[in-house]
């Protein structure tokens, strides 16, 4: 590591930002730069969110009453589908790596730009084609098969064309996530910047790279799985169809090969930005570097072995439920040694409550006990009675929505003034930050009580018995909408109100925050010389204004 | 202690033509790449792989299918193919060595030849697809041989009658070599790219990663082939 760095001081006129290098829709839909590139995902990322959590709210109205009878049973089948599917496949799958990450990773890396950027580029029109396919699912009537696409079911005539539109799309956004994996890879092994070693890396960067593996060990599976289901459909080729000596239960392995490790893609990411923001708003080095980093390599590894456990009431043999149940299990160590590491990064440190802290705080309470859930259902005496309840249904949520959406709000907050520019309203921030923990859990907590007294999932209609925990559960959805809301209006006002933002708003020590907000088109003005990325020795508050900056160390008092 | 930026020890000299702007140096670009393709070739893998495993649950499912079906399939043809792709490898070795030495003719000359055999094993192929698909051999449901192509089996199985999942076999066989034939058609388009590029002198010692990716590639079409001919056309 070299000892000291150079502040960041203005050399000669400011060079032009990346935002203003190049205007016109040409320079924004055919950039090469990885930094607009990471901004117009997280454009189509959001409306994704936007489109899924509007199919959520619909769901949870139909479900205020135990009869339903908002929408027909049929719609509600339809919309479970597309809100599962569009909000794994085109928002939580590439929302942090693809939008976050994109912008991120080489001005993490003190690079130019990712390793190729035509690569990238291409990636992010798959990825808006994939987008497009998904809503064309919508006009043609939707699929009713629930995201999983199982056959026999989804592959039998009657499912019509929106069952070949959905595979396609999978297909195609499959393509997009293996070439971003592919380059953030080659990015982080050969674009650092002079002097950066592997363990110079921002805990962000080890958690992307943990992605990127499973990106591209497991995302062609599920490819050639949607290709061989759109081939079946469209030809009647009984792959998958029993009648025709065809193997369902393979569909299943084929797609959690790809499904289960895509947890992962979702939760890693999240972990790196936690391990970013903890770090800095404790003013604390990182607890424990290297173990977190490991443990992304780890859990990226362990995540191969345990699809099965998708699977334990499938049919398939009891000695491969027993295996699976118990490499599940293996995954809490990794994840449990990250959980500890935060921890006693924040022991003793001076914890400053701006809005990211406050969902990374989110993050750790829905984190725990979405981890602490899936051991009942990695253990397979418990999983299989709760198998198809709400049970399920909050535990991934937890996890999947809950950790990530929390993550990815920190990380968007985090690197906001970066990205924009500008700082956002912290009051309005903190306030959302809180409205979105406080219905995230108002929604999916009474979810638990329900699958354990036995509310079955998937169902447009459900016992009265259920009608208090369902009543909470939508009430709660609609807090969290409006806390997501006012978080999103909060960020767009910052665009037009916002205070300027210095190069280094957060006293963070990583290379991103080196150069101006929002960066030049080149990233650097120099080529950047990497302190530890957790080293915060000589940083100072100078003001609101100008933001902190690295005193030299024999400069300092 | 404030360093110079490393940018300004870096002499100005000339930046070459095929040099992108986050790359130091040519070296670093290439090897940047190779690493790439190797990435993307893993990916690859993974993605045959899964049609690989389909076949091994097929074939242990249905196993006197497959043992009954490959004898639609002529070895004479498969191996004609083997020796055709193995061939074409050869020359995309051949070709990167060319161009690594400067040797213009002998880059075209490697490079015609990888695209011209890429698309003997494309006109083998188009033989054996229409011959069976003219009499009848389709796949899933459409699969129904015609009494012509039946009398070209063996003796043996021409007094069992045809099993009813005949087209499952044929499913397998034509998506696995469907896809893969995908391939070498892929493959034969970035051929003609390279060669027009090598037709406007852009390689040489200096610049020669995209031959050199190409054919990385190329070699994994040529490996997955010399999986597929096995499994399909010679174990019974």
């Amino acid at each position: 590591m070299i000892p000291a760095a150079r502040a960041a001081e203005p050399a000669g006129a400011p060079a032009e930002s990346y935002l203003a290098h190049g205007r016109g829709p040409r320079a924004w839909l055919l950039t090469l730069d990885h930094k607009r590139i990471g901004v117009m995902y997280l454009v189509v990322i959001t409306l994704a969110l936007l489109l899924g959590g509007v199919f959520a709210l619909v769901l949870r109205l139909n479900l205020w009453r135990p009869g339903g009878g908002l929408v027909s049973n049929d719609t509600y089948n339809k919309l479970f589908t597309l809100h599962g599917a569009v909000m794994i496949f085109l928002f939580v799958i590439p929302g942090i790596p693809a939008a976050l990450g994109n912008f991120v990773l080489p001005l993490q890396l003190g690079a130019k730009d990712v390793a190729f950027p035509r690569v990238n580029l291409l990636s992010f029109w798959l990825y808006a084609i994939g987008a497009t396919l998904f809503v064309a699912v919508l006009a043609v009537g939707g699929v009713d098969t629930g995201w999983t696409l199982y056959p026999p079911y989804s592959l039998e005539d009657a499912r019509g064309l929106g069952i070949l539109l959905a595979l396609a799309a999978v297909f195609v956004a499959g393509f997009s996530s293996i070439l971003t994996g592919v380059n953030f890879i080659a990015s982080i092994h050969r674009l650092r910047a002079p002097g950066m070693g592997w363990f110079d890396l921002p805990l962000f960067l080890w958690a992307l790279y943990a992605t990127g593996v499973i990106q591209i060990i497991a995302t062609p599976v599920l490819g050639i799985t949607a290709a061989m289901g759109f081939m079946d459909r469209l030809f009647h080729l009984g792959l998958f169809m029993p009648e025709y000596g065809g193997d369902p239960v393979l569909f299943q392995h084929f797609f959690w090969f790809y499904s289960h490790p895509a947890v992962y893609i979702m939760i890693l990411p999240a972990m790196g930005i936690v391990s970013e923001v903890v770090s800095v708003f404790s003013r604390k080095p990182i607890f424990g570097y290297r173990y977190i980093a490991m443990s992304s390599i780890a859990i990226a590894v362990i995540g191969f072995f345990v699809w099965g456990h998708h699977m334990f009431v499938s049919g398939q043999s009891r000695w491969t439920n027993l295996v699976f149940s118990f490499l599940t299990l293996l995954v809490a160590i990794p994840s449990a040694i990250k959980t500890f590491n935060w921890l006693a990064t924040m022991y003793k440190g001076a914890i400053d409550l701006r809005t990211p802290m406050v969902y990374v705080l989110s993050f750790f309470a829905i984190f725990g006990v979405g981890g602490l859930t899936g051991l009942f259902l990695g253990a397979l005496a418990t999983d299989v009675p709760l198998h198809d309840t709400y049970f399920v249904v909050a535990h991934f949520h937890f996890v999947m929505v809950g950790a990530v959406l929390t993550a990815f709000l920190a990380g968007l907050h985090y690197w906001w003034p970066k990205m924009t520019g500008r700082m956002y309203g912290e009051g309005m921030a903190r306030l959302a930050a809180a409205l979105v923990f406080v219905g995230f859990n108002v929604t999916f907590v009474p979810q638990f009580f329900a699958g354990v007294a036995g509310m079955p999932r998937r169902y447009a209609t459900y016992a009265p018995a259920f009608l208090g925990w369902n009543r909470a559960s939508t009430v709660g959805a609609f807090v969290l909408a409006l806390g997501m809301g006012l978080a999103l209006g909060g960020l767009l006002a910052s665009l037009r109100s916002g205070r300027r933002a210095p190069a280094n708003p957060w006293g963070a020590a990583s290379l991103e925050w080196t150069t101006p907000s929002p960066p030049p088109h080149e990233n650097f003005e120099a080529t950047p010389r990497p302190t530890g990325p957790y080293d915060f020795t000589g940083l100072r508050r100078v003001s609101d204004e100008a933001g902190w900056i690295r005193v030299p160390a024999e400069a300092a008092p | 202690m404030t360093a110079p930026a490393l940018d300004r020890a870096v002499p100005a000299a000339p930046r070459p033509r095929f040099l992108a702007g986050h790359f130091e140096d040519l070296g670093a670009q290439t090897e940047t790449a190779q690493l790439g393709i190797w990435l993307f070739l893993g990916s690859e893998i993974l993605f045959f792989g899964g049609l690989f495993t389909a076949y091994g649950v097929y074939r242990a499912n249905h196993l006197e299918l497959f043992r009954y079906a490959h004898h639609f399939l002529d070895w004479r043809l498969g191996a004609l193919n083997t020796v055709v792709l193995i061939g074409s490898s050869l020359s995309a070795a051949w070709s990167v060595r060319c161009a690594q030495l400067g040797q213009r003719r002998g880059l075209r000359a490697t490079l015609l030849v990888t695209l011209l055999l890429a698309a003997a094993f494309m006109a083998v192929k188009y033989l054996e697809y229409s011959h069976k698909l003219h009499h009848g051999v389709g796949w899933g449901a459409s699969c129904h041989p015609d009494a012509e192509i039946l009398g070209e089996l063996p003796a043996a199985l021409r007094a069992v009658p045809v099993p009813a999942r005949l087209g499952t076999f044929f499913a397998v066989y034509y998506l696995m070599t469907g896809l893969h034939g995908i391939h070498v058609l892929a493959g034969m388009g970035l051929y003609l790219w390279l060669l027009a590029r090598a037709r406007r002198g852009d390689f040489g010692p200096e610049y020669w990663a995209p031959v050199d990716t190409v054919a990385l590639y190329w070699h994994l079409v040529d490996m997955i082939w010399i999986f597929l001919f096995p499994l399909f056309y010679l174990i019974g």
